[in-house]
């Protein structure tokens, strides 16, 4: 068993090579070959999940060293894995929903050149994504973490020959990297605390630790998390990574790895358990982006960056779940997995429209499509009802669950997160409703494309529906197997623990509230976009629904904090560059030129004045000489 | 007489010979001075060797006339080569290392 968790790695690891150092004469066979790899994979990690469900809950954990990494004297950073039940859970979303997609893709980029290399990067993908999860320590998590980033990357920008591409791949790395500094920051502190990067010793021993030092570590952890998972203040990039091909923000920019924030901080825990102050922070990023994401959404008119928003508020609540401590962290990776159904397809469903409208993103062109595309109609119908949670799909469990916990924190705080948690939900009903009403019904407003063609919507091949409907299966029926008995509380429970919060109100009354808030939101949308006829161009809209379509100013403050803040600093410090450091070097120059200038003269190429020279040089010796004597 | 006169010409003609090469240009004179500025030497060299009873300075001042008698020759040679391109024996026009 302990073998299979390498192969289960190693397989995407593997395709990526093939396909990237393949050369052309994969161009026909490399989609189909990283398809099977990512496949192989998923069933690695099923048979790894059956061996697992066959060992009683305590001793679940799987761990294995594969090799020494880097032994130098007392220091050692090994490669190895920790296979529990949280990265199990993570390796059947990663490896389930990635092979769907990478089935998808077969039928997507049919049409592209550079599909190969698509796919390489696609296997690259999944193999850093899965050495994230089951790293058994910081450093390799870290590994995979910069993986993760770097396919990112590359798929984003992956029609670079499109300049808006080119710059949003940039824009993701960037702001990643701010991220990606505070990762490294908190695991050097982990190392100078713990002298190791295993998570075994530094998570058990986590309270030995000053709790100062431990809330260091935690929001340098969060800002890490804040960076990989778009969150409030460095989420300007997610909108923009919609750019990439349609299944990569499917996969990476919805299911996977922009929940690898909330796995980050659901793996350190203990870290967060201990140091309250950075808990809050935590929440408070949640809570404020959940709503940031939801309001963004609402006022999109292409329908990836619609479905962006909503990524980011939905990736909002899991951090909020995941803030709230052991009350929190079961529902956040549960409304993960069910969200990695539900939006996944949703993106599936937004790609398989573009496909049949000549890659038109722009929902006020839309109108009227359902007739047109039965299946994707159905299967995103479904997502969306799981995401607004819909009584009996998965949100209405996953959602419902975290908004409870948010009360159950107690006190002011408990009120504050549960009424965010409340907002969102009707926000999201109704920027969700407004999607679905923009796309699927009203009357048709299809516009002729670029080279004046006028598009004809027609359902996608078999290879792109038959993963929506998987997907839509997930939205429909996972949330209700996770809750029936607590199946996935008791499955979760023995690595992150869990422990029953006291709400002020009940569980039912949340629900009810739940459903309110959710009538409320769907009903706002229909007034405005199913009973009126929808005006192809946007309208100028109020303040609000300006400023959240420049997606709330966070570029305009981007470029006037930092950039402009930036440039003045440079600025700044090429002016005591160019007066201060090079006023010293030149002086410098200068003085000793000057004196050579002068010494030059006495080099004038007369002989009678060198003899002077010579003659002077002999008194004085003679002089000095007699005076030596003399005293 | 007392030798010390002799030493007080030696400096005389060593004073005119220095004087010579530091003011005049002409390459023949300069060179002239400087054989007076030997000579000099060679008489201070002599008037020791009288002074200390022995022959030192008188061996010395053979070294002087034979070194002299060669810088004379290799002297003498680069100045007609230079009066002859230059037609000049100014040492202020033979400023530069190139004929």
């Amino acid at each position: 068993m302990e073998n299979l968790i390498g192969l289960l790695v190693l397989a995407p690891l593997l395709g990526a090579g093939v396909l990237l150092c393949g050369g052309r004469r994969l161009d026909r066979s490399g989609p189909w070959l990283g398809t099977l790899l990512a496949a192989v994979s998923f069933a690695l990690g099923v048979v790894l999940f059956a061996d697992m469900l066959g060992k009683g809950g305590e001793e679940r954990a799987l761990d294995v060293t594969v090799f020494q990494w880097v032994p130098v004297g007392g220091f050692r950073a090994d490669v190895g894995f920790h296979l529990d039940q949280l990265s199990m859970t993570f390796v059947l979303l990663i490896t389930g929903v990635g092979s769907l997609i990478h089935l998808y893709s077969v039928g997507y980029m049919a049409h592209d050149e550079r599909k190969r290399r698509f796919f390489g990067y696609l296997n690259l993908f999944l193999a850093a994504m899965l050495l994230l999860v089951l790293a058994d320590n910081y450093l390799l998590l870290y590994v995979g973490w910069e993986g993760v980033g770097l396919a990112s990357y590359l798929l984003i920008g992956f029609w670079q020959h499109k300049p808006s591409a080119a710059t949003a791949a940039k824009k993701a790395f960037l702001v990643n990297r701010v991220g990606d500094m505070g990762l490294s920051i908190a695991i050097m502190l982990l190392f100078t605390t713990f002298g190791t990067f295993a998570f075994d010793p530094v998570l058990t021993r986590a309270t030995d630790a000053g709790e100062g030092k431990l809330t260091a570590v935690a929001l340098m952890l969060l800002l890490a998390a804040c960076g990989k998972s778009a969150q409030v203040p460095l989420q300007s990039w997610l909108g923009d990574a919609m750019e990439g091909p349609t299944p990569v923000s499917a996969l990476i920019h919805a299911a996977t790895m922009v929940t690898a924030g909330v796995y980050l901080i659901t793996r350190s825990g203990a870290v967060f358990d201990a140091a309250p102050d950075a808990q809050t922070a935590v929440v408070t990023v949640g809570a404020v982006t959940l709503l940031f994401g939801a309001i963004v959404g609402c006022a999109k008119d292409d329908i990836k960056k619609a479905l962006a928003g909503s990524t980011m508020s939905q990736i909002g609540y899991m951090i909020l779940a995941a803030g709230l401590g052991p009350i929190g962290y079961v529902f956040a990776i549960m409304h993960l997995v069910t969200h990695g159904f539900f939006k996944a397809g949703l993106f599936l469903g937004a790609g398989s429209v573009m496909h049949g409208m000549n890659d038109e993103v722009d929902m006020r062109r839309y109108g009227g499509l359902r007739t047109y595309m039965p299946v994707t109609f159905v299967t995103f119908g479904l997502g969306y009802l799981a995401i607004i949670g819909f009584p009996g799909l998965s949100g209405f469990f996953s959602k419902d669950k975290i908004i409870e916990a948010a009360f159950a924190k107690g006190g002011t705080e408990g009120w504050i997160l549960g009424g965010a948690a409340l907002l969102g939900a009707a926000i999201t009903a109704y920027y969700m409703t407004r999607v679905m009403l923009l796309t699927f019904f009203g009357e048709k407003r299809w516009q002729p494309d670029a080279e004046g063609e006028m598009p004809h919507p027609h359902e996608s091949p078999r290879t792109m529906t038959v993963p929506m409907i998987v997907l839509a299966f997930g939205s429909v029926f996972a949330g209700g197997l996770f809750s029936i008995n607590d199946t996935f509380l008791k499955w979760l429970e023995p690595v992150t623990g869990h422990e029953e919060g006291h709400s002020p109100v009940s569980a039912l009354t949340v629900t009810a509230a739940t459903m309110v808030v959710l009538v409320i939101g769907v009903a706002i949308a229909w007034a405005q976009y199913g009973r009126r006829p929808v005006p192809v161009t946007a309208p100028r809209g109020s303040l609000l629904t300006r400023a959240a379509r420049r997606d709330l100013l966070q570029d305009d403050f981007n470029h006037v904090v930092l950039v402009r803040g930036g440039e003045h600093l440079t600025r700044s410090l090429v002016y005591v560059d160019h007066s201060l450091v090079d006023g010293v070097v030149n002086g410098t120059a200068a003085s000793v030129g000057g004196l050579s200038g002068r010494m030059r003269k006495l080099q004038n190429g007369y002989a009678r004045s060198y003899a002077v020279s010579m003659f002077g040089g002999a008194a004085v010796l003679i002089a000095a000489t007699l005076l030596m004597r003399a005293v | 007489m007392n030798p010390v006169n002799y030493l007080y010409l030696a400096a005389l003609l060593f004073t005119i010979g220095a004087a010579g090469v530091l003011i005049r240009r002409n390459a023949i004179v300069i060179f002239m001075c400087v054989e007076l500025m030997l000579n000099a030497c060679n008489l201070a060299f002599v008037t020791f060797a009288r002074l200390h009873g022995n022959l030192d300075g008188q061996i010395i001042a053979f070294f002087t006339m034979v070194v002299a008698a060669a810088e004379v020759v290799v002297g003498l040679a680069i100045i007609v080569t230079i009066f002859r391109s230059r037609h000049s024996a100014s040492v202020d026009d033979a400023g530069l290392l190139k004929l």
